[in-house]
C-alpha cells in the first residue's frame, strides 16, 4: 500500500470505503489517479467476522450518536438507531444481502411518469436507464451478479421453497432466487456460497461481493492507494476561492489530522455524508458545502419496507442459508390501480432468534409474542422493498442538542411517512401475507421497518442547481471539485435494493473525474 | 451468545428449586458458602434431569449470583420475566439470567438501583402486596398495570437480550447460531423441505459441487 503525505495536494480524499467509495477509489487507482480513503471505522476480515448477531452488530454497525423525530415507527422503537449501517472498512458492503438489481427506466423519470404527488418533492433523475446500461454491465460483473454474465442462478434454500410456492398458487410469474452479488460458483479468486446464513454480519466465506476483500486489496496493488481505518472527517476545507482543499480528521489515537487534496469525494452514506457538508459551513458557504439549493440533507429516502413471516405446521429453519436468495418481482411495476405510485419487491429474509426476538414486534411482550418466538423453527419470512416518496421535510439535520464523541453536533434523522409509502406498505403486507397463506400458513405477521439499510438522497442529482446538490456525474453544482459518492445522489429511491446502482455511478463517476483532471477543469 | 454461567454442584444444593413450578424456595446455604459468594442474593433452582438443556450445563443445578438486589428482588425480577416473555420451555435458569443482567445494571449505578427497587415495590402493591405469592392472573394485571413506565421498560428491554441470546434459548427454540465452524448448511440441509413442492431448475438451481 502506498503512503501519502498529509500535505500532498495531488492527491484525491475519497471518505468512506463501502459501496461508492471503495468502489471509486478502485476504479480512480486503476486510471493512475492517487487516492487517499479515510475510513471511520476499523479494519475486519473474513476471520473476525462472528457468527453471531449481537456480537457482530457490536463489531460493525455505525453506533455513534444520532437522534430521531418525526412520525414514523423507528423513532418510537429506535430511537438512537434510525439506520443500521455500517462504521468499518468495506462499509456497509459487509452486512448487505447481495440483492443487485438496475433500477428500471420509468424510476428515473418518477416526476413525469408519476405527475405531481402531494407533500412529495419528486424529480427525474438528470441520466437515463440507457445512460447508465454499459455501467449497469461493468458493475453486475464486476461484483459477480448471479444470472447475469452466464452466472448460475444461486440454489433455493428452506425459505424460498415456501416463497416459491405460495408465489406460484398465486398466480405470480417472476420469482426465483434473485440477482445476487453472492458466487453461485467460484469466481474471482473468490468460492462459492457456503449457505452459512449469516449474509448480514459480514460473510465469512468471502462469497458475498464487499468492497472490504474485493475493489480495496485491488486498489492496493496499483501502488497508488492509501487507506486509513479508524480516520473519521470531521470537516471538509475550502481555499479562498471557494475550492474545495483538504479534510480535517480525528485518526485512531483521537488526535487531529490535516489532509491536503486536489478533489474530495463523500461516501458515508446518506446520514453522514449531508451531516458532514453541513458540518462544513464556513463564512463563505454560512449553510455548509454544496448547499446552495437548501437542499443538503432533504429529501431524505429509506425505501418503504416491512417485514411478513409465518408459521406453518411443519419445519422450515429458515435461518439456513443465503439470507436474501428469493425474490417475487410481480409488485415491482408501476400500476397505480393498486392505490399508490411506484411499486416493491418481495425479497426473503430471515433472523436468528436474538434479532427475532428484537425485531419482531418492538416493544411487544405476552403470550402472542412468546408464541411466535415458541415457534421459531416453523417459521418463513419476506421483506418487503419498495420506491418510497421524497419529501423536503424528510431531511437529515444537525441536532445541536445531542453531540457526537467528538463533541460535534450529532445528526437527526426526521421522517414522516407519506400516504403513498402507508399505501404501499399495506398493499404489500397483504400479498406477503397471501403468498404465505397460499403456502399453507397457519399464521402470518406484520413486522414494521426495521432501522433503515437503505439511505437514500440526501444530496441528490439534479438537472438545475436550485434542485439538488450534485449534477448527473455527482458533481457537487457549487464547488467543482466536491464530490458526492454514495447513495445520497439518488434522485428518488426505485424499488430495488440500491447497492448496485451505487456502484454503478461510483464507475461512471471514476471515468468523469478522470476526464476533469486530464482536462484540468479540477 | 452467552453461554450460562452455571455454578457446579459444589456450590449449591439438590434440594433448593422446583423447576416445574418456578418457584424459587428460601436457600439453606451455609454461611461459608455465602460468605465464598459474597453477594446480596443468590438464585438457585435445577434443571430437569435428562433433558437437552442439561447437557448444556455442567450440573442440573444452577446458581446465579446477585451483587446488589436481594434474593427475594431477584426472583421477583425472573418472576416477571416470565409474565413477560412466557415460555413453558424456558426453564428458571434463563429468567434468572435477567435478574442477574439487571442486578449488574443495578450494581452500576444508583439511579437504575432506585428505579429497580421502586419498580419491584410497585410491583408487589399492584399484586396486592407480593408479587411473588399472587395469583398468575394478578401477576400477569400486576405487569400490565405497570406499562409505559420506565421500570417495565427497562425490564423489557433487557429481557430481549437476557432470554433469547444464550446457549438454552438457542437449544429451545431450535437455533443453532453460528454455522461457519460446521462448513455452513450447504451439505447439511439448507433446502432439506420436503413438504412443499420443489421449484423449477429454472428458478433455483443445483448447488455448485465442483
Amino acid at each position: 500500500m502506498a503512503k501519502f503525505d498529509n500535505n500532498d495536494d495531488a492527491v484525491v480524499v475519497v471518505i468512506g470505503s463501502g459501496a461508492g467509495g471503495g468502489t471509486l477509489s478502485n476504479e480512480l487507482c486503476q486510471k493512475g489517479i492517487k487516492v487517499v480513503c479515510l475510513e471511520a471505522g476499523a479494519q475486519q476480515s473474513n476471520a473476525s467476522f462472528i457468527n453471531d448477531e449481537w456480537k457482530s452488530f457490536v463489531q460493525l454497525a455505525w453506533l455513534d450518536k444520532r437522534t430521531t423525530s418525526g412520525t414514523f415507527r423507528l423513532a418510537k422503537d429506535f430511537a438512537g438507531l434510525p439506520a443500521w449501517i455500517c462504521k468499518t472498512v468495506g462499509g456497509t458492503t459487509t452486512h448487505w444481502a447481495g440483492a443487485s438489481l438496475r433500477l428500471e427506466d420509468h424510476e428515473f423519470k418518477a416526476r413525469t411518469v408519476y405527475g405531481a404527488i402531494d407533500g412529495a418533492n419528486l424529480l427525474d433523475w438528470p441520466v437515463t436507464l440507457q445512460e447508465l446500461e454499459p455501467y449497469y454491465a461493468k458493475a453486475e460483473d464486476k461484483m459477480g451478479v448471479t444470472r447475469t454474465n452466464g452466472i448460475p442462478g444461486l440454489p433455493g434454500n428452506n425459505n424460498f421453497k415456501v416463497m416459491y410456492a405460495g408465489a406460484k398458487k398465486l398466480g405470480y410469474k417472476d420469482c426465483h432466487t434473485g440477482n445476487m452479488a453472492i458466487n453461485s460458483v467460484p469466481r474471482h479468486d473468490r468460492g462459492r456460497c457456503m449457505q452459512l446464513g449469516f449474509c448480514f454480519q459480514g460473510c465469512k466465506s468471502g462469497a458475498k461481493w464487499s468492497t472490504l476483500y474485493t475493489e480495496i486489496p485491488k486498489a492496493e496493488a496499483t501502488g497508488n492507494f492509501e487507506l486509513r481505518p479508524q480516520s473519521h472527517v470531521t470537516k471538509i476545507e475550502h481555499n479562498d476561492a471557494g475550492k474545495v482543499s483538504g479534510v480535517v480528521y480525528m485518526d485512531k489515537d483521537g488526535k487531529e489530522q490535516r489532509q491536503k487534496a486536489r478533489a474530495v469525494c463523500v461516501a458515508g452514506n446518506s446520514i453522514e455524508t449531508p451531516r458532514l457538508l453541513l458540518l462544513s459551513a464556513s463564512a463563505k458557504y454560512p449553510d455548509g458545502l454544496a448547499n446552495s439549493s437548501g437542499q443538503v440533507g432533504r429529501n431524505y429516502m429509506r425505501h418503504m419496507t416491512g417485514s411478513v413471516y409465518a408459521a406453518f405446521k411443519q419445519p422450515v429453519n429458515m435461518y439456513r442459508g443465503t439470507t436474501m436468495a428469493g425474490i417475487i418481482r410481480d409488485e415491482a411495476r408501476h400500476d397505480t390501480k393498486r392505490g399508490f405510485a411506484g411499486g416493491y419487491e418481495m425479497e426473503t429474509l430471515s433472523l436468528g432468534v436474538p434479532f427475532m426476538a428484537a425485531f419482531l414486534d418492538p416493544g411487544a411482550w405476552g403470550p402472542e409474542f412468546a408464541w411466535w418466538m415458541d415457534n421459531y423453527t416453523n417459521l418463513a419470512g419476506m421483506w418487503l422493498v419498495g420506491e418510497d416518496m421524497p419529501r423536503e421535510s424528510n431531511r437529515v439535520t444537525l441536532n445541536k442538542d445531542a453531540k457526537d464523541q467528538y463533541g460535534l453536533p450529532a445528526p437527526n434523522v426526521h421522517f414522516d411517512d407519506h400516504p403513498n409509502d402507508i399505501a404501499m406498505r399495506n398493499h404489500a403486507f397483504a400479498q406477503g401475507e397471501k403468498v404465505y397463506q397460499a403456502a399453507g400458513a397457519i399464521k402470518t405477521f406484520r413486522t414494521p421497518p426495521y432501522p433503515s439499510t437503505h439511505n437514500l438522497g440526501t444530496c441528490r442529482m439534479s438537472a438545475q442547481a436550485k434542485d439538488g446538490v450534485v449534477n448527473k456525474w455527482g458533481q457537487s453544482h457549487d464547488i467543482a471539485n466536491l464530490f458526492v459518492s454514495d447513495g445520497s445522489q439518488f434522485t428518488s429511491g426505485g424499488a430495488e435494493n440500491p447497492t448496485l446502482t451505487i456502484v454503478t455511478l461510483a464507475i461512471r463517476q471514476a471515468d468523469y473525474i478522470a476526464q476533469q483532471m486530464t482536462s484540468k477543469a479540477i | 451468545m452467552k453461554v450460562i454461567p452455571i455454578a457446579t454442584a459444589a456450590t449449591v444444593f439438590s434440594s433448593s428449586c422446583n423447576d416445574e413450578s418456578g418457584e424459587v424456595p428460601k436457600l439453606d446455604l451455609p454461611l461459608t458458602r455465602r460468605s465464598l459468594l459474597g453477594g446480596s442474593g443468590v438464585l438457585i433452582g435445577t434443571l430437569v434431569a435428562g433433558s437437552p438443556l442439561a447437557l448444556l450445563a455442567p450440573s442440573t443445578v444452577w446458581a446465579v449470583e446477585l451483587k446488589t438486589l436481594s434474593k427475594t428482588e431477584g426472583a421477583t425480577l425472573l418472576q416477571m420475566g416470565r409474565v413477560l416473555f412466557p415460555h413453558k420451555k424456558l426453564p428458571d435458569a434463563v429468567y434468572a439470567l435477567l435478574a442477574k443482567d439487571l442486578d449488574a445494571d443495578a450494581a452500576k449505578s444508583a439511579d437504575s438501583a432506585k428505579m429497580m427497587r421502586d419498580g419491584i415495590a410497585s410491583l408487589n402493591k399492584a399484586a396486592g402486596g407480593d408479587f411473588l405469592k399472587a395469583k398468575p392472573a394478578q401477576r400477569a394485571a400486576a405487569v400490565k398495570s405497570l406499562e409505559g413506565q420506565p421500570f417495565f421498560a427497562a425490564v423489557r428491554g433487557k429481557a430481549i437480550t437476557s432470554l433469547y441470546d444464550n446457549d438454552m434459548a438457542y437449544k429451545v427454540f431450535g437455533y443453532p447460531g453460528s454455522a461457519w465452524e460446521k462448513g455452513g448448511y450447504i451439505t447439511r440441509g439448507f433446502q432439506d423441505l420436503k413438504w412443499l413442492p420443489s421449484p423449477t431448475l429454472e428458478a433455483s438451481p443445483k448447488p455448485y459441487f465442483g
